[in-house]
């Protein structure tokens, strides 16, 4: 009797000594005095820490601005040579002389672009990290929602909230893993390889008139490489493992992406062939002005392009149901068979990070970047008014925040997708981008020069192509409410689908 | 010394160490991925040079497209997972004259060339590479664009007869 195998023995709880037991002590108690309201305001915490990062972000963007104001203002008027340090003093003369209240010591520090640079990698890491963390906390929601259950509901009360966080916790704390015959330099590199060329795609990518890392010339351009090389960790990922699901899985992804590249890319030529230019700010410029401007309605062949775009753009984040490179059912995880602990949570990041990017190129080349669809209405003068048109013109019409808005939907159709369509095959996935997507975009490609270079040239021609349009607008407005009901019809039925779809009585127990 | 000193020395830098290891490593997957860091530095060089375009399309066809062919093609063509080279003598002595005539041309020819210093001023007129590029190629370098094309499909059609199923 006395020799029963017990797996996980009672060891009483942990005691520890000296400086560890002051720490420990400290934790408990800040839990204990924490515990509670974090419990019942916990939904109201997560709102208000979202708000506070928006206004501190918005903060740190009107500081850089007006560095940049007083810069070129001291050396327009000659009181300080190009490209040389500004003292404190000189810095005083300047606000005052503009007229600003901001204090000349808060300046001071953010008058060299290095400084500012690196706020920005730091502002576009944390942005990238939060993203993934409280996707992946939708994703598991909406799944939930969708197979008739609740997803996440216990961790940190308000509907699991800080699951996500839990989640870091323990992928940090796991064994670093690796096989054993794995080849380990590579097998550590591949991580990294998928989630550096996604943040240096955050460099490029516009969030809102000035609110871009570095305006380049070729963003878009920069952007697409960056998601191609994002291809290789991946690939590495998967060989370096020394398994064979996770080659099959890389395989896979190669295939895939590389072929869908063009449908992606070719697709993308559209809307820039009708802005002229490779600058993204330039394109979202070309598209003030609301809802009819916007250039999905512009031709049809504009229409067209967004949806080959989105599905492109589905397969190249591997996301379902083009996610044959993780596969769950068939490759036990894919590539990232081998991966755990915090190598395989920064897939995810890159993953999540990558979805954001796609569905930014779509809403920035298609979707009006970052109006509203109502920005005709604002008042005038309000984009560079006193602080509080700025910010109500920032939050109602045309600003950053109406860009993730737009940016979260299409993450959230994606999810929607993913949950709801059954994965393909790896030869339908081929055929219906070689055969069926390829020609298609040609033919509109093709079709979208013609339109651009003969049929606006005489005045009937103009008003049937803006008859067109108007009409496109429309059919579009009437999808995106009817997208928007379905969406939130769901949502609000929540609580009556769960367990009701699945299961005809009650379960035993509740 | 500014930071675009700092950054073209550490990629120079990473240029010269990969495409060395390129040659040194055994594995050919490894030779891969230090081709990647080769062809990203290239990249950056382009960038810092401000030829954002090339930059980008660097990156585009070399990293992200015909990189990853190179090593789909590796992984489907190894039967070991770590197939290594064994170079013969002979091959390594081919490879080192090669080697040691291009080196000696290439830097024969940076000698010789007289590089101008670049004015510090800001060239007046509106830059738009993209489109001078896209109007040189379809002006003044057509034909060269069109042979080049015609070689592109020659290899298409070649790649879709070896692809096709064998005929009895």
């Amino acid at each position: 009797m006395t020799d029963v195998y017990v797996p996980w023995p009672d060891r009483g709880p942990k005691q520890f000594r000296g400086p560890a037991k002051l720490i420990a002590a400290l934790a408990v108690s800040i839990y204990r005095v924490f515990r509670l309201p974090i419990r019942r305001l916990a939904g109201l915490i997560l709102f208000a820490a979202v708000g506070g990062g928006c206004v501190f972000a918005w903060a740190v963007f009107l500081l850089f601005r007006t560095v940049l104001q007083v810069q070129a203002h001291l050396v327009a008027t000659g009181e300080v040579p190009v490209g040389k340090s500004i003292g404190l003093e000189k810095l005083r003369l300047g606000i005052e002389q503009l007229e600003l209240l901001t204090p000349a010591w808060l300046l001071w520090p953010f008058q060299w672009l290095v400084v500012r640079d690196v706020i920005g990698v730091i502002g576009a890491i944390a942005f990238v990290s939060l993203l993934a963390m409280y996707a992946i906390w939708w994703e598991r929601k909406t799944a939930g929602h969708i197979q008739s259950r609740l997803g996440p509901m216990r961790v940190g009360g308000w509907h699991g909230w800080s699951q996500s966080l839990a989640d870091g916790i323990k992928c940090i704390a796991k064994e670093d893993f690796i096989p054993d015959r794995a080849d380990r330099p590579l097998f550590r590199l591949a991580p990294y390889l998928c989630f550096v060329p996604v943040v240096i795609a955050f460099m490029a990518l516009p969030f809102g008139v000035y609110w871009v890392f570095r305006e380049l010339d070729v963003a878009l351009l920069v952007i697409l490489a960056m998601l191609s090389i994002d291809v290789m960790g991946v690939l590495i990922g998967g060989w370096a493992s020394n398994n064979k699901w996770s080659v099959y899985g890389a395989m896979r992804e190669a295939c895939q992406v590389v072929s869908y590249e063009i449908p992606l890319g070719m697709s993308l030529l559209i809307p820039i062939m009708v802005v002229g230019s490779l600058s993204l700010s330039k394109a979202a410029e070309f598209q003030q002005g609301g809802w009819f401007n916007w250039l999905a309605w512009h031709s049809p062949w504009t229409f067209a392009a967004m949806f080959v775009y989105f599905i492109a753009a589905v397969a190249s984040c591997k996301r379902a149901p083009f996610d044959l490179p993780e596969a769950e059912s068939e490759l036990v995880a894919g590539f990232h068979t081998e991966y755990s602990g915090f190598r395989w949570a920064v897939f995810f990041f890159a993953e999540y990070a990558a979805m954001f990017v796609v569905s930014g190129l779509l809403v920035i080349l298609f979707l009006g970047a970052w109006d509203a669809p109502w920005v005709a209405l604002a008042p005038e003068g309000w984009k560079d008014g006193a602080l509080w048109q700025q910010l109500v013109y920032g939050v109602v019409f045309s600003g950053p925040l109406w860009f993730v808005f737009k940016c979260l939907f299409f993450i959230y159709l994606q999810m929607w997708m993913r949950w709801t369509l059954p994965r393909l095959r790896i030869d339908q996935v081929l055929y219906s981008c070689v055969q069926v997507m390829l020609p298609l975009t040609m033919l509109v490609l093709l079709c979208s020069v013609f339109w651009e270079l003969w049929l606006p040239s005489s005045l009937a021609a103009f008003w049937v192509t803006k008859v067109i349009s108007i009409v496109l607008a429309l059919i579009g407005a009437v999808g995106a409410i009817a997208v928007l009901y379905v969406a939130y019809a769901g949502f609000s039925r929540r609580r009556a689908l769960v367990g009701s779809q699945a299961v005809g009585r009650p379960l035993p127990g509740g | 010394m500014s930071l675009e000193t700092v950054v073209f020395y550490i990629f120079g830098g990473l240029m010269v160490v990969s495409s060395l290891a390129i040659v040194v490593s055994r594995s050919i997957v490894r030779s891969a991925v230090w081709l990647l860091g080769t062809l990203v530095s290239a990249g950056v060089l382009y960038f810092l040079l401000s030829a954002n375009f090339l930059g980008a399309i660097q990156l585009i066809v070399y990293a992200g497209g015909i990189l990853i062919l190179i090593v789909f093609g590796v992984m489907l063509t190894a039967k070991s997972p770590y197939v290594r080279f064994n170079a013969r003598p002979r091959e390594i002595a081919i490879t080192a004259l090669v080697g040691v005539i291009l080196f000696a041309g290439l830097s024969g020819l940076m000698l010789a060339t007289d590089w101008p210093a670049i004015p510090d001023a800001a060239p007046e007129r509106e830059v738009r590479p993209v489109a001078d590029i896209g109007r040189s190629l379809l002006t003044q370098y057509l034909i060269p664009f069109e042979l080049v094309s015609v070689l592109l499909l020659a290899v298409m059609i070649g790649a879709a007869y070896l692809a096709s199923p064998e005929k009895k």
